[in-house]
This record gives structure tokens, C-alpha cells and sequence, in this order.
């Protein structure tokens, strides 16, 4: 067996979820034995079986990535309560593991699986996906680039034809559901999410959080971004909403306005002290960069 | 010896493991520290608060590289991507050397986030070497690998850990991270005298040395990172600082961890193995 080939096996067998007990399954979803995959490549010792040791490269990758996924998605936890968010989290680790060499980037997959899978979600589905789209953003969010930002002094020289960039941290979010105010009471330290060199003892037990009662339906429009190193959730009015959507995705300020308008059905002069106190605000909390070149 | 072209021909003496609940210590206390080792995944990022908590510790404080992802001993070739955020980083920090674990831990594209022993064969110390050298070229910076803790050992070996730790040393010419809590971990895991591990090291090559706590379960040793750092380990650091002289050293506290002076504390208990005539010039 070469370096690769034994790669592969034992990561096919450490990839395997655990049992209920937190033990390594028996045998591979093909009905191959782990017990022989083992013993084939590992020695026993005098204390552990082939099994025993190869089991605890097992259990260290699960607690590891549940752990790091479960901090990054209190939201979704909390609104499913533990058991259900443990089942989904197993089930969509095991479907996509990390392709990235961060744990940071462990749930980028999450809302397009759990978009085919919503078996895991039923009953809240459209709460979750809100949840998880914000979830993710408030990951995005927290270290996206920081590209230079449009002084007041500059925005002084907007006029109809300019374009403007928005800052790589900034997202816009429609939501059917409040899941912000539902994240903010939900949310534990960041301070914890940290990658280490040790080994882990258990599933996040410490981390457990409180099932919320799903909230009653209700649009918001959400602008997630980063100001002084923390990520906000702004919430903004649908106008606005659209207004910036136009502008993030290439419109001139005039196109923009447009879209905007047409979606409102408002005129220019109905809105225009509205505009002014836009810009200004948007400008004071550094969303727009200059365009590019 | 601790000054070598392997830690950038520097001489830093006992460091801590820059950890997110220190941040405010640190920032309001100002201590006096050595210096800072990073995680350099926690880094690797496009701005927000992570960079601008780096920035601030670099003001003050020098600080070196250490990471968790390379994976020198994963048969797939380097990720470019991680090169390149890595030299980012590199360029940021003047990390004067930069270290990694000998493992593996990625397999056809996939991550286990996890450090998984070799198999100690001829081929995987080739390869590993390999990578290393590719590694240092591309960031332009001495790197050191660390032995890492194991749980297992592999059928297809063909050389003990020490031996393949030469072997993967010597073709790469590179640094060794000596992590004596991880020697000792092993040791008791695979039941090796773990004096012999030390006597086989070449004491030319650590450019740092890593102590750390662990925790003893019925059956096993895990390197949990989570305790205070125990008498065996301190007499296996002393016989390595006999053996290289007084070397950069560096304690891992990850978990549950106390604060900071209760860790920097720790950390300074390497200073009583250092010789007393050296103790000046470390």
C-alpha cells in the first residue's frame, strides 16, 4: 500500500459519523468491516485494539469540525434546538466535508445543502435558510478585505453617473423571518472559535444552547456589516434595500435610484431629503469604495 | 546553538501562544513577553478584526508563525492557495521562522483538521521533504517541523519516528520543532523509552522547542493542551536544552485556559532549565 492509498483509507474510515455512543461504526456504508481495515493498518498495543486507536482519530475529527460548526451557526442551533441541529450537522459534514484548509470556511455549503435537503429543516424552513444565510454572512463579514472608503468629503462629489463599490463585508439579506433579533439572544463569544494544534476532548457539551420558539414571519431587510472590527446587523427599509442591491451590483447612481423607484412606485422628489439621509449614514459607516479601476 | 539558520539566526527565549482570551490583558497591561507565537490559520484572512489585532501585537511585540494545515505529510501536492495567504502573512509578521507539523491531515482535496502520524517509510519521508523544500522556496523563510503527538502507528513502517524525523530533516534541510510534551505523549502511547527519541534528534537543527500540558486517560495520553506542564516533561525539556542549548521555547495552552499571567508563568518555568551561565545571554 502506498503513502496515498493509506491516506485514503484511513480517512474513509475516520469520515464515518459515530455511533449514538460517540463509537466508531463497525462497518463502512459499502458493509466493508472496519474492525479489518483496521487491523490491517494499524498495530494494536498492549492497552487499545487496531480499532481502539484508529477510533480516536475517529471521534477527534467529529468533535472538531461539529464543534467549530456548531459556534459558527448558534442561530440555526437554537432555532432547531440541539438534538435536530446535531442530526443536520452530521449529515451535511458527512455529504460535504472540508474542502478548504480553514475551518473558517465549514459552512460555505451549508444553505445550497440544506436547500435539497430541507427534510432537516421541515417546519422552519424558511427561518433557517434566513438563518444560515445570516450566519454566514456574519462569517463573511467578520474578516472580508477592507478597501478604501469614500470620505464625506468625497461623497461631496457623487453625481448621477457615478458607480461605487461596496465594501467586500457588506451584505444585503432579505429575510422572511426577524432572524436577527433571534441570533442576537442566541449568540455566544466569538472568542472561542479559534483553531488550535490540541486534541479535543468531547462534542461541545459547554456550548449548549436553549431551543427558541420560531418568530412570527415578518420581512426585514438587513444590511450585515463590519464597523470598528465588529459585525452589526443594520436593519434598513425596503427602498434602501433595493437601492444599495442596484448599486452592488454594478447600476450607476442614477440607474440605481431608478430600480429603486420603479420598484417603489416613488418619485425622485418624494424621496430626496430620504436619499441625502442615506448617503450620508451609508458614507459615515465607510460602504462604499471608490470604483474600481 | 540556539541562535541557527534553521529560527532565522535569532535568539527569542521563552514565548506564550497569542490566545483570544489574553487580547484585553494584553492590550491594557502591556506585559513584558518575549515573544508571541501565532496560529497562523487565524491569520490568514482578508482584514477585519483578526489583522487588526495582529497589527497592534506587532507594534509591540515580535511574534512567530505556526501552523496547523500544511500538511508536509499528505501524499497531494501543496495547496497554492494556503502558500500564498501564508507568504501574505509571512510579509506582514517578519516572522524570522515559521513552523508546521510533520503529518498529514488532507486527502484528495479533503480536510481532516486533524494530525494524523505518518507512516514512517522511506516514500513518505521523500515526499514530505519534498514538500518542504517547495514550501520554503516559495515563502522564503527557515521552516521547522514538529513532531507531532500519536494515537497510532502504522503496519507499513519501515523506521521508528525519530528515525524518520532524521530522515525527512536531513533531505529537506530544515528546522526541527521540538515538542517535548509531544515525545513524551507518544512515548507513553507506543510504549518507547522517550530519552532515546531525544538522544536521536539533531541538536543542530531545533530552532524551537514547544512544552505544553496533556491529559492522561485509562488507556491512552491525549495532547489536550489544558494543564499545567508535568515533571516528566520538564526533564525531558532539560535534557533537550542540555543537548541544543537554550533554545526558543514556547508553552501551548489551548484549552480551558487560565489567564494570562497564570500561563506566562508557566511558560517561564522553562528559564530554571536553562544553565545559569547561559541564562544571561537567553
Amino acid at each position: 500500500m502506498n503513502l496515498v492509498e493509506l491516506q485514503r483509507a484511513v480517512f474513509e474510515v475516520t469520515r464515518q459519523p459515530l455511533t449514538p455512543s460517540e463509537r466508531m461504526r463497525p462497518r463502512l456504508p459499502d458493509g466493508r468491516s472496519v474492525r479489518e481495515i483496521a487491523r490491517a493498518l494499524i498495530k494494536p498495543n498492549d492497552r487499545l485494539s487496531s480499532f481502539e486507536r484508529l477510533q480516536i482519530y475517529n471521534q477527534q475529527y467529529w468533535f472538531r469540525i461539529m464543534g467549530s460548526l456548531s459556534e459558527d451557526f448558534p442561530g440555526l442551533r437554537s432555532l432547531l434546538g440541539e438534538r435536530k441541529f446535531e442530526k443536520l450537522a452530521v449529515a451535511y459534514l458527512n455529504e460535504c466535508p472540508s474542502e478548504s484548509f480553514t475551518l473558517r470556511n465549514l459552512g460555505a455549503r451549508l444553505e445550497a445543502w440544506l436547500r435539497v435537503h430541507d427534510q432537516y429543516i421541515a417546519g422552519v424552513k424558511r427561518a433557517a435558510l434566513d438563518m444560515v444565510r445570516l450566519e454566514w454572512a456574519n462569517i463573511e463579514a467578520f474578516d472580508a478585505l477592507d478597501l478604501p472608503v469614500i470620505s464625506a468629503a468625497g461623497a461631496g462629489k457623487i453625481a448621477g453617473g457615478t458607480v461605487f463599490r461596496l465594501q467586500p463585508h457588506l451584505h444585503l439579506l432579505e429575510c422572511a423571518y426577524p432572524v436577527d433579533e433571534l441570533l442576537r439572544r442566541s449568540r455566544r463569544l466569538e472568542a472561542q472559535n479559534e483553531t488550535a494544534s490540541n486534541a479535543v476532548l468531547n462534542f461541545p457539551q459547554k456550548a449548549r444552547i436553549r431551543r427558541s420558539a420560531l418568530p412570527r414571519p415578518g420581512k426585514v431587510y438587513l444590511a450585515v456589516h463590519r464597523l470598528q472590527g465588529a459585525v452589526y446587523f443594520k436593519r434598513l427599509t425596503r427602498d434602501a434595500f433595493a437601492l444599495l442591491t442596484a448599486l452592488g451590483e454594478g447600476k450607476s447612481l442614477e440607474k440605481a435610484i431608478e430600480a429603486s423607484l420603479l420598484r417603489s412606485r416613488r418619485r425622485v422628489d418624494q424621496i430626496g431629503a430620504q436619499l441625502q439621509e442615506w448617503f450620508q449614514d451609508w458614507v459615515s459607516l465607510g460602504w462604499f469604495a471608490p470604483p474600481g479601476r | 546553538m540556539p541562535a541557527n539558520r534553521f529560527n532565522g539566526n535569532s535568539d527569542y527565549g521563552v514565548g506564550i501562544g497569542l490566545r483570544v482570551p489574553h487580547y484585553e490583558h494584553i492590550f491594557a497591561k502591556k506585559p513584558v513577553v518575549n515573544w508571541f507565537e501565532i496560529i497562523s490559520e487565524n491569520f490568514m484572512v482578508d482584514g477585519g478584526r483578526p489583522l487588526a489585532i495582529l497589527d497592534q501585537i506587532l507594534e509591540r511585540y515580535r511574534v512567530v508563525q505556526h501552523g496547523v494545515s500544511m500538511y508536509f505529510g499528505s501524499a497531494e501536492p501543496l495547496n497554492r492557495e494556503h502558500l500564498k495567504r501564508l507568504k501574505a502573512l509571512v510579509k506582514r509578521t517578519h516572522t524570522p521562522w515559521l513552523t508546521d507539523h510533520l503529518c498529514w491531515g488532507s486527502v484528495d482535496g479533503r480536510y481532516t483538521h486533524d494530525l494524523v502520524p505518518m507512516p514512517y517509510t522511506f516514500e513518505a519521508a521523500k515526499r514530505a521533504a519534498q514538500k518542504i523544500r517547495q514550501a520554503r522556496d516559495f515563502l522564503e523563510v527557515p521552516i521547522a517541523v514538529e513532531n507531532v503527538s500519536s494515537y497510532a502507528e502504522f503496519h507499513v513502517s519501515e523506521m521508528t519516528e525519530w528515525e524518520f524525523l532524521n530522515e525527512v530533516v536531513e533531505d529537506a534541510d530544515c528546522g526541527i520543532l521540538l515538542d517535548v510534551n509531544n515525545i513524551y505523549v507518544s512515548s507513553r502511547n507506543h510504549n518507547f523509552d522517550p530519552f532515546e527519541y531525544l538522544r536521536a534528534v539533531p541538536a543542530g537543527r531545533v530552532a524551537q522547542i514547544h512544552i505544553a500540558g496533556h491529559t492522561q486517560y485509562r488507556k491512552y495520553v491525549l495532547d489536550t493542551h489544558d494543564h499545567p506542564v508535568i515533571d516528566p516533561v520538564w526533564a525531558l525539556y532539560a535534557r533537550a536544552i542540555e543537548m541544543a542549548g537554550p533554545t526558543a521555547t514556547l508553552l501551548e495552552w489551548d484549552d480551558r485556559i487560565p489567564s494570562f499571567d497564570e500561563v506566562h508563568r508557566e511558560a517561564l518555568k522553562a528559564k530554571r532549565y536553562v544553565p545559569s551561565e547561559l541564562r544571561e545571554a537567553s
